[in-house]
C-alpha cells in the first residue's frame, strides 16, 4: 500500500488516534466547566492532518484554523503543552494566553492556529514566498474550511501565489458545514472549492478525506508538484466532523440519524485499521496497543493540565512587543 | 411595561420595525442558520438568538444567510443602503471589523462628505463584543473606542433592555450608518421595556444613579461594573454620579461636563486598552472644558496595552472590575 512502511503507518496510526483521543475526552472534559472559551473538535478529520503532515518536514510551514487541535497533533506540537494552553495554563505551548483557538508552536512549523476565518491563507503565501527566497524545497501549507473558502483573503492568497509562484499549498477540508449552514448554501459553485482554485490558474487534487490512503496519495503528487517549481496548488478533501461546530452546538442542522451513519461508514480510523489489517500490513494487536499507549498519553496529559498552574496575572501586559518603548 | 432581556428586546424590535418598514433587510453570518443543510432554514434561527423567526416572516429577500465575507457583508449593507435600502448588517463579533474595515471607514462612513451631502447611508452594523467569556485575543475586544474615532459614523451600546430597543429603533429610523454593540455578556440582563414606540435618541447620556461625590463616566458592561461599586460605596455614604453615556458618537458632553462641575472628581471606565480610548477622550474633554472644576485628576480605567488574554485568571486581571472601580474612587476622592 503505497509504499508505506511497517513503522510510517504505525505512526501516522498513532497520530490520527492521538487526535481522536484528544478531541473525545475534550469533549468530556468541557462538560466539567474546568475549560472555558470556544473549541472546536477536529474528531472526524485526522486522516487530512495526519497524510498531509506526514509528508511535511520540520521545515516546511503550516497555518491552521478555529479547528486547529489536530493539525497542531500531525505537525508534531507536544500533546500535553497543547492540553495545558487548553486548559489556560501558565506552562501551555502558548503560557495560557491564546487557547484553544490559537495554539502555535514555531519550531515544529506550525505558525498558529486562527480565530479568524480566512485569516491564515495568505499568512501560508507569506511563508511560501520565503521558502522560495531561502530555496530548499519547502512550502507553505493552509488549511481552509468549506466556509474559509468564501473569504475575500483566501481569493487574494490564490491569486498572489499563482502569479508569485510561490511553493504555496491550499488544503480545503470540505466537512460541509460552516458553523450551521450547509455548502450546499455557501459555497456558490456548487459546492467544489477546487473548481474555484483551478480558476485561479493552479493544478488541483481532490480526495476523499476520510480515506488515509487516498488522502495521502493525492497529496503525495500535489508536493511533488509544488516541491518540483510546479507553483501553487490546491487541494480539496471530502470530510465530516464528528461533533458539533464547537462544544455546546445542537446541532439541528444535521439530519436524522446523520452522526450514526458518518460514524459508521465514514470514521478514517476505522477505515484505516480495517485496511492495514486485512493487507496484513498491521495487526489488531499493534494497533490496541497504540491505542492503550494513546489513552494513557492523554490520560496524563489531562491529569498534568488540571494540577497545572495558572499563569501569573501580573504578567498580563507580557509579550505584546519583544522590545518596549 | 413588558418584562425581558437585551436580546429579546432586540429581537422583537427587529421583528417590529420590519413590519412597520419594508425597507430594513437583515444580512449576517447565520443569521437564518441551517440553509442548505438537513436541518433546513432556521434549524438554528440565528447564533445569538436576536433574528429568531425573522426568516420565516419576512422571507429570504429580507433575512439573508451569507456565506463567511464580513468584507462583501458590510459593502453589501453599504450600497443596499445608497440604492434605498435599511440593512441591518450582524457581525457575529465585533472583531471581525477587521475584515470589514475597508467598507466601514473609507466607504459607509464617507460616502456622504464625499459626495457633498447629498447621499445618505442608513445602514445599521449590529455587532456582539466583549471580553469576560474567555473567548480570547480575536472574539473580545471592545472595537467601540476605533470606531468613535471615525467621522461619519455613529457608535451606540446600550446596556439595558429600554434602551436597546429605544437605542435599536432610533438607528433603524435615522439616515446615518450606526454601529449598534450588543456586549456579549449583556445579553441576559433583565428590565423593564416600554411598549409601543419607544425612541431614545442618540447624544443623551442615562443618569444611572445621582450622588454627588464623583462622577463616574461608563458605557456598555462597565455601567453594571460602576453600578456594583456604586452600591458598595453608598453603604458608607459615598455617592456617584453614575452616567452610562449610551451613545459614545455622539457624545453627550454637556451630562460629563455638567457632573463634574458639580463633583469635581471623574472617574472614566473603559473595556478597552488605554491609548487613544474612550477613557483618555472623555478625560481629555474634562481637563479642557471643566479644568477649574476639577478636585483630582481625572482617573481612567481602562484594560491594559495588550491584547485579551484567554486564561481565565489573565482575562480577569485584563478587565476593570466593580473592585478596580470602588479602588479608582477611593484614590481619587483621597487625592488632596
Ligand atoms: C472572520 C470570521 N468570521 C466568522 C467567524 C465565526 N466562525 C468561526 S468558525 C466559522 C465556520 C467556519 O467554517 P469552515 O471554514 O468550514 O470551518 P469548519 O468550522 O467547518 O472547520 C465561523 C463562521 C470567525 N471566527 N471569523
Ligand atoms: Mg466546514
Amino acid at each position: 500500500m503505497l509504499q508505506l512502511g511497517h513503522d510510517q503507518l504505525l505512526g501516522a496510526y498513532r497520530r490520527m488516534a492521538t487526535i481522536r483521543a484528544f478531541e473525545e475526552r475534550l469533549h468530556d472534559e468541557i462538560k466539567t466547566g474546568e475549560i472555558g472559551g470556544f473549541t472546536h473538535l477536529y474528531a472526524g478529520q485526522e486522516a487530512v492532518a495526519v497524510a498531509i503532515c506526514d509528508q511535511l518536514t520540520v521545515e516546511d510551514k503550516i497555518v491552521s484554523t478555529h479547528r486547529g487541535h489536530g493539525h497542531c497533533i500531525a505537525k508534531g506540537c507536544d500533546v500535553t503543552g497543547m492540553m495545558l494552553e487548553i486548559y489556560g495554563r501558565a506552562d501551555g505551548l502558548c503560557k495560557g494566553r491564546g487557547g484553544s483557538m490559537h495554539i502555535a508552536d514555531l519550531a515544529v512549523g506550525m505558525l498558529g492556529a486562527n480565530g479568524i476565518v480566512g485569516g491564515g491563507a495568505p499568512q501560508a503565501v507569506g511563508a511560501a514566498l520565503a521558502a522560495k527566497v531561502d530555496g530548499r524545497g519547502r512550502v507553505g501549507v493552509a488549511f481552509s474550511g468549506d466556509g474559509a473558502c468564501n473569504q475575500g483573503t483566501t481569493f487574494e492568497a490564490m491569486n498572489l501565489a499563482v502569479v508569485t509562484k510561490a511553493p504555496a499549498i491550499f488544503v480545503f477540508e470540505n466537512n460541509h458545514y460552516s458553523e450551521h449552514t450547509g455548502d450546499a448554501y455557501a459555497v456558490g459553485t456548487a459546492r467544489d472549492i477546487a473548481s474555484r482554485a483551478e480558476a485561479f490558474g493552479m493544478k488541483v487534487w481532490r480526495a476523499d478525506g476520510c480515506d488515509f490512503f487516498a488522502t495521502y496519495e493525492a497529496f503525495r503528487e500535489l508536493l511533488e508538484h509544488v516541491r518540483g517549481g510546479g507553483g501553487p496548488a490546491a487541494i480539496e478533501l471530502d470530510t465530516e466532523r464528528f461533533y458539533g461546530h464547537f462544544e455546546g452546538d445542537p446541532q439541528r442542522y444535521r439530519g436524522p440519524g446523520e452522526l450514526d451513519r458518518i460514524r459508521a461508514e465514514r470514521d478514517c480510523l476505522k477505515g484505516f485499521r480495517a485496511r492495514v489489517t486485512g493487507a496484513g500490513l498491521l495487526t489488531a494487536a499493534e494497533l490496541d496497543a497504540v491505542d492503550a499507549e494513546v489513552a494513557a498519553l492523554i490520560d496524563a496529559a489531562v491529569a498534568t493540565a488540571r494540577a497545572a498552574a495558572d499563569p501569573d496575572p501580573a504578567t498580563v501586559a507580557d509579550d505584546v512587543y519583544v522590545e518596549y518603548y | 411595561m413588558a418584562i425581558m432581556n437585551i436580546r429579546e428586546a432586540i429581537l422583537s424590535t427587529l421583528h417590529a420595525e420590519m413590519e412597520r418598514d419594508g425597507d430594513i433587510m437583515l444580512l449576517g453570518e447565520d443569521v437564518v442558520g441551517g440553509n442548505g443543510t438537513a436541518g433546513g432554514p432556521e434549524a438554528i434561527g440565528g447564533i445569538w438568538g436576536t433574528s429568531t423567526g425573522l426568516w420565516a416572516k419576512f422571507g429570504p429577500d429580507r433575512v439573508i444567510d451569507t456565506p463567511i465575507s464580513e468584507s462583501a457583508i458590510i459593502g453589501a449593507a453599504a450600497g443596499a443602503a445608497l440604492a434605498g435600502k435599511r440593512p441591518v448588517a450582524e457581525l457575529m463579533f465585533a472583531d471581525f471589523v477587521g475584515v470589514s474595515m475597508d467598507q466601514l471607514w473609507n466607504q459607509m462612513a464617507k460616502f456622504r462628505y464625499m459626495f457633498g451631502g447629498k447621499t445618505r447611508c442608513p445602514a445599521v452594523v449590529r455587532m456582539v463584543y466583549g471580553a469576560g467569556m474567555q473567548t480570547a485575543a480575536q472574539h473580545s475586544q471592545s472595537v467601540y473606542a476605533l470606531l468613535t474615532a471615525i467621522p461619519g459614523l455613529k457608535v451606540v451600546l446600550p446596556t439595558t433592555p429600554a434602551d436597546a430597543k429605544g437605542l435599536l429603533t432610533e438607528a433603524l429610523r435615522g439616515d446615518d450608518p450606526v454601529m449598534f454593540f450588543e456586549h456579549k455578556a449583556l445579553y441576559g440582563v433583565k428590565g423593564e421595556v416600554p411598549e409601543g414606540e419607544h425612541r431614545v435618541p442618540f447624544g443623551q447620556a442615562r443618569m444611572v444613579r445621582e450622588g454627588g461625590d464623583v462622577t463616574v463616566v461608563a458605557c456598555g458592561r462597565m455601567v453594571n461594573f460602576a453600578e456594583k461599586a456604586a452600591d458598595k460605596l453608598a453603604a458608607e455614604g459615598i455617592g456617584i454620579d453614575l452616567l452610562d453615556l449610551r451613545t459614545t458618537s455622539p457624545m453627550d458632553e454637556d451630562a460629563i461636563l455638567d457632573s463634574v462641575e458639580q463633583t469635581g472628581r471623574l472617574v472614566v471606565v473603559d473595556e478597552s486598552p488605554p491609548r487613544c480610548s474612550l477613557a483618555a477622550d472623555v478625560a481629555a474633554l474634562v481637563a479642557a472644558r471643566a479644568f477649574t472644576s476639577l478636585k483630582a485628576p481625572p482617573a481612567m480605567l481602562t484594560g491594559p496595552h495588550a491584547p485579551i488574554p484567554f486564561s481565565r485568571g489573565l482575562e480577569r486581571a485584563w478587565l476593570p472590575s466593580p473592585q478596580t472601580i470602588e479602588g479608582a474612587v477611593r484614590r481619587t476622592l483621597a487625592f488632596r
